[in-house]
């Protein structure tokens, strides 16, 4: 069998298995419920860490960005970070949570190598934000899941256990140790898979247009676990959770938390109990295993942090957070749909890419016709930045030259296609509307005397093609139109053509 | 002993300053002496001696050259060594960091080398300042230079020592629960526990860390100022640091505020408190009252129950401190082990003493789930009761006269195998580190012994200068240790005529 064959077998293999599991799950859950909350870790898009002044850039030579506050030396003393209380609380407003003025750092108390402290200064029976919502959209309709808190805590280092001549070694990095990181816990509102994903790509969208988080869960910016139990529908009472770790991708949050939802169902059909346990999702092999039962919970030990003071956050500074607050995803979503009457897939790509809706608003505010402006913005000069490599930030057409351009393109002074060529030279030369359509002399010729003279000539060099038309062949029409078009070079209004076109067709004395 | 060693602190920054006397012949004086008796004291763990001599040739060059220097220019300094040094130690006389090397220095030592001073060695202390005699030390314990066979104090026993015996003139310790003070108490010397967060904690090795502060000790108020000015002050490096500036003009020392009175909490000079003490107490009263004092009878808790709170919120706190020792980056680290648990288990096993081990279990069952709520939670709003009763109390006087402990400087191994009896020591200290306020040990007599005794004023919150104002009052009514001086122990052989210069009363 060829490599393709085989590769087109296991895809065929994979989509049938696919397609049995959510057969069963769709059974499953017709007399089952599943309750899940999601616990997710996002690193917070700030310049240093949490606790002193070392860089928190991703992929750095190991222990590179370290100092003796976050290698745990002796005598030092956390320093919290400005910026990062910004965006805990930025991501607190974006989430309608209640804002505590006077929060409360906590120590986390337990022993790992990557751990210089060997505890974790984070936050824990007073955090900074409380009682927030995210909504949220599945297939059957929009959702919304109550957030039960959202802390700040530092980031621990990395272990790695390379092999060397058949030796286990142990590798620490401290890079990512004292890293800001905001916990958002979610209430056990989610039930089921789809929830759970539509809800975390909404808290993922949130992240990111916040500029709270980059969102990138490849280089562990974001990170999720999952709280997993089931109930048969109709009960009240919520069944024993399962705690999921290592849900590094959205694919994997989906899979791990079906295949948990069926192992416990199964379980409980058969007579079975569930353990309250913490169990690591292994994406290879497709399953989860226990991580650690609850007779080995640690217990952490926390207790205030004695080296930091109360975290006060007053009311001016939060009011100075949320004017600096960005429009929200799902807000935006409605105002565009509202103000500019466009459609879902422009909506679309105006949310993703806030400098791009910044851009096009700009030019709707300054004069340019909203239509207009949806397509010139985001097909027209989208296309040429991408051929560029360049950002619409970085555009090469300013605002007001996209305003002039569709202004004269409204007022029917420019054809679209002249419009396409202006625009092709506006973003090659960085040249203005009125310049390069100057240049070419494109202005489009609406006085009817100079029409006349181009479709006069057109007629007196068509004598059979004008007789074709007045003896019925209507198709000759568009023929003649375009033969005015091309003899003045595109310059002349096309919808003033067409009528003076007709009529002189119509004089019989033409 | 030469004689430059019984100046005061201000007396050769000023002569220095002016080139008057060499920075040089401090130093050398005091290393001579440091030769002479630390044999028998032990009060430092290591010296500084080559660049002390550096940093006094240099001070000395800057002098001639005419070149402004510090407040302490050429002052022989000792610290304490679990402040740290990055030219030198951080041991906290524990066999964990025994061969640590800091990478940094902490704010209060930078800032006495800003002004000039020189250090010229790191003392002896209690194991993370864990204890009040000193002999918790894995080094060794450090001698009272007033009587070889008793102890120095603790925590801060060895810094004590050394300016008692003349080996430096003034010194840095630390204070949880009484560690200048006690000593001080103990070696006949000045010393000031800080309000909280007016010193940078900020390089200091955390034992408790709502309770730890810096304290500057010396022979006289006048020196005890002029230290503490030199190392307070706000320090971006620390959260807890108070971002007021607490230095006290050394003119203000001379006036005592109108109206002053003093409160006494009688129902503490009860059971434990030596009769001796109870009458260099009274006798202290009656000087203050000469003074113009007027001594108030006042209502406090009952320091046992300060005891209990302190015992258990340094613990549970020294509990997580001492976590980040575990002999993975730095420090001591257990050989011929081969997996990560055996690796904690016996690097801390063998790098920590028995006190620091009791301290660890201690306060981490006091923070276990279950246990948490009955011990910690309960010893924090003891705190916050203890607190309010003190700020009410301050509300009426402007400071607080007791005894710095209940007895003077005891026999080594006496209460060594007794920790609750050695916890009472504390017992009248304590309680200004739990408010949080400023509190200092002066000179005010001695046994018939021949032993230095100490008094105690507890003052208001951020009110350092009227406590000093009221230790140089004392001064001027009494002559400190007194008789003791001239009794013929083994002490005063030890200190030759005794320090008895300008500063030293
Ligand atoms: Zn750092």
């Amino acid at each position: 069998m060829s490599r393709e064959s085989s590769q087109a077998n296991r895809s065929r293999e994979a989509q049938q298995e696919a397609e049995q599991t959510a057969a069963r799950l769709a059974v499953a859950l017709s007399s089952w419920e599943a309750v899940i909350g999601l616990e997710v870790h996002a690193q917070l898009r700030t310049r240093t860490k949490l606790f002193c002044a070392c860089s928190t850039a991703f992929g750095a030579e190991p222990n590179s960005q370290v100092c003796p506050v976050c290698l745990g030396h002796p005598g030092v003393l956390p320093v919290p970070n400005r910026e990062a209380v910004v965006l805990a609380v930025r991501m607190g407003l974006a989430t309608g949570c209640a804002v505590r003025e006077r929060s409360i750092w906590a120590r986390k108390n337990y022993f790992y190598p990557d751990l210089p402290k060997n505890y974790q200064i984070t936050q824990f029976d007073r955090p900074i934000c409380e009682h927030g919502e995210v909504r949220f959209a599945v297939a059957a309709g929009p959702r919304s899941a109550r957030l039960r808190r959202i802390h700040l805590e530092e980031d621990a280092g990395k272990s790695k256990h390379p092999e060397k001549a058949g030796e286990t070694l142990s590798r620490i990095d401290l890079n990512r140790c004292g890293t800001p990181l905001i916990e958002i816990v979610s209430e056990p509102d989610l039930r089921g898979p789809e929830e759970a994903y539509a809800y975390l790509a909404a808290l993922k969208e949130i992240l990111e247009h916040t500029g709270v988080c980059d969102g990138n869960m490849e280089e562990g910016s974001l990170r999720c676990d999952a709280n997993v139990s089931v109930r048969r529908r109709g009960e009240t009472a919520l069944g024993t959770r399962t705690e999921l770790k290592n849900l590094n991708s959205f694919r994997f949050v989906e899979k791990a938390i079906i295949y948990e939802i069926l192992r416990q169902i199964a379980r409980l059909e058969t007579g079975g109990t569930i353990e309250q346990e913490t169990l690591l999702w292994e994406p290879a092999l497709g399953r989860t295993r226990t991580m650690r039962s609850k007779e080995d919970a640690h217990d952490y030990r926390y207790f205030p942090e004695p080296d930091l003071p109360p975290l006060i956050v007053s009311p001016d500074w939060i009011a100075e957070i949320a004017l600096a607050l960005p429009e929200l995803p799902e807000a935006k979503r409605a105002r565009l749909r509202r103000a500019y009457g466009l459609g879902e897939g422009e909506v679309e790509i105006l949310v993703r890419q806030p400098e791009v809706c910044d851009y096009f608003e700009q030019v709707v505010a300054g004069g340019g016709d909203s239509r207009l402006a949806s397509v010139w913005v985001l097909t027209e000069l989208v296309g040429h930045l991408n051929r560029l490599g360049r950002q619409i930030t970085d555009s090469p057409v300013p605002v007001p030259e996209m305003v002039a351009l569709l202004q004269r393109l409204a007022a029917g002074k420019l054809t679209g296609k002249l419009a396409k060529m202006a625009l092709e030279e506006m973003v090659d030369t960085g040249s203005t509307a009125e310049l390069v359509i100057q240049a070419h002399g494109w202005e489009v010729v609406s006085d009817d005397r100079a029409i006349l003279q181009f479709i006069d000539a057109v007629i007196a060099s068509n004598p059979a093609g004008v007789a074709e038309y007045r003896a019925g062949k209507d198709s000759n029409f568009r023929w003649l139109v375009g033969q005015v078009m091309k003899l003045s070079r595109g310059q002349v209004d096309p919808r003033r053509t067409e009528e003076l076109l007709r009529q002189a067709l119509a004089d019989p004395d033409a | 002993m030469s004689d430059l060693l019984r100046l005061s602190a201000s007396e050769i920054a000023a002569q220095v300053s002016r080139g008057g006397l060499r920075a040089s012949a401090v130093i050398e004086a005091a290393l001579a002496r440091i030769a002479e008796v630390d044999p028998q004291v032990h009060a430092f763990l290591s010296l500084r001696a080559e660049p002390a001599r550096r940093r006094a040739e240099e001070i000395d060059q800057r002098v001639r050259s005419g070149a402004r220097v510090g407040s302490l220019a050429g002052v022989p300094v000792a610290v304490k060594d679990n402040l740290c040094d990055q030219d030198g130690s951080a041991t906290c006389a524990s066999r964990i960091l025994e061969r640590f090397r800091p990478s940094y220095s902490a704010t209060a030592l930078r800032r006495v080398e800003a002004e000039d001073a020189i250090v010229i060695g790191k003392t002896n202390l209690d194991e993370f300042a864990m204890g009040s005699s000193n002999e918790n030390s894995a080094f060794g314990p450090t001698h009272n230079p007033w009587d070889l066979d008793r102890v120095p104090g603790g925590s801060s026993g060895g810094s004590a020592a050394a300016v008692a015996a003349g080996e430096a003139v003034l010194s840095l310790g630390s204070d949880t629960g009484g560690s200048v003070r006690q000593p001080a108490a103990f070696c006949g010397l000045v010393a000031l526990k800080p309000q909280y967060g007016h010193l940078s904690r900020h390089g200091l090795v955390a034992f408790a860390s709502s309770l730890d502060q810096i304290g500057p000790m010396a022979r006289s108020a006048r020196d005890c100022a002029l230290l503490f000015n030199a190392v307070a002050g706000h320090d971006p490096r620390d959260a807890t640091s108070l971002s007021r500036d607490p230095r006290i003009e050394l003119a203000q020392l001379e006036t005592l505020p109108d109206d002053l009175r003093l409160g006494v909490p009688r129902a503490w000079l009860g059971e434990g408190l030596d009769p001796e003490i109870r009458s260099a107490f009274e006798a202290t009263c009656a000087r203050f009252e000469a003074c113009g004092a007027h001594l108030v009878d006042l209502e406090l808790p009952d320091p046992r129950h300060a005891i209990s709170t302190y015992y258990i919120l340094a613990n549970a706190e020294a509990s997580s401190n001492l976590a980040r020792f575990d002999g993975v980056r730095y420090g001591h680290r257990a050989e011929g082990v081969h997996d990560l648990h055996a690796m904690y288990e016996r690097s801390r096993g063998e790098g920590f003493g028995p006190e620091v081990k009791r301290r660890i279990l201690m306060g981490t069952f006091v923070l276990s789930s279950g246990y948490y709520e009955a011990f910690y939670a309960k010893a924090q709003a003891a705190r916050r009761l203890l607190r309010r009763a003190f700020d009410q109390a301050l509300e009426t006087v402007h400071a607080i006269l007791i005894p710095t402990a209940p007895t003077a400087a005891f026999r080594l191994g006496e209460k060594s195998g007794d920790p609750l009896a050695m916890y009472l020591s504390d017992i009248y200290t304590i309680t200004s580190n739990l408010v949080g306020h400023p509190a200092v040990s002066f000179p005010a007599g001695a046994t018939q012994e021949g032993l230095p005794i100490g008094m105690q004023l507890c003052g208001r919150a951020g009110d350092e200068r009227t406590l000093l104002a009221l230790v140089q009052a004392h001064e001027g009514r009494h002559d400190g240790v007194g008789a003791a001086r001239s009794a013929a122990s083994p002490v005063t052989g030890l200190l030759g005529r005794g320090p008895a210069g300008e500063g030293w009363r």
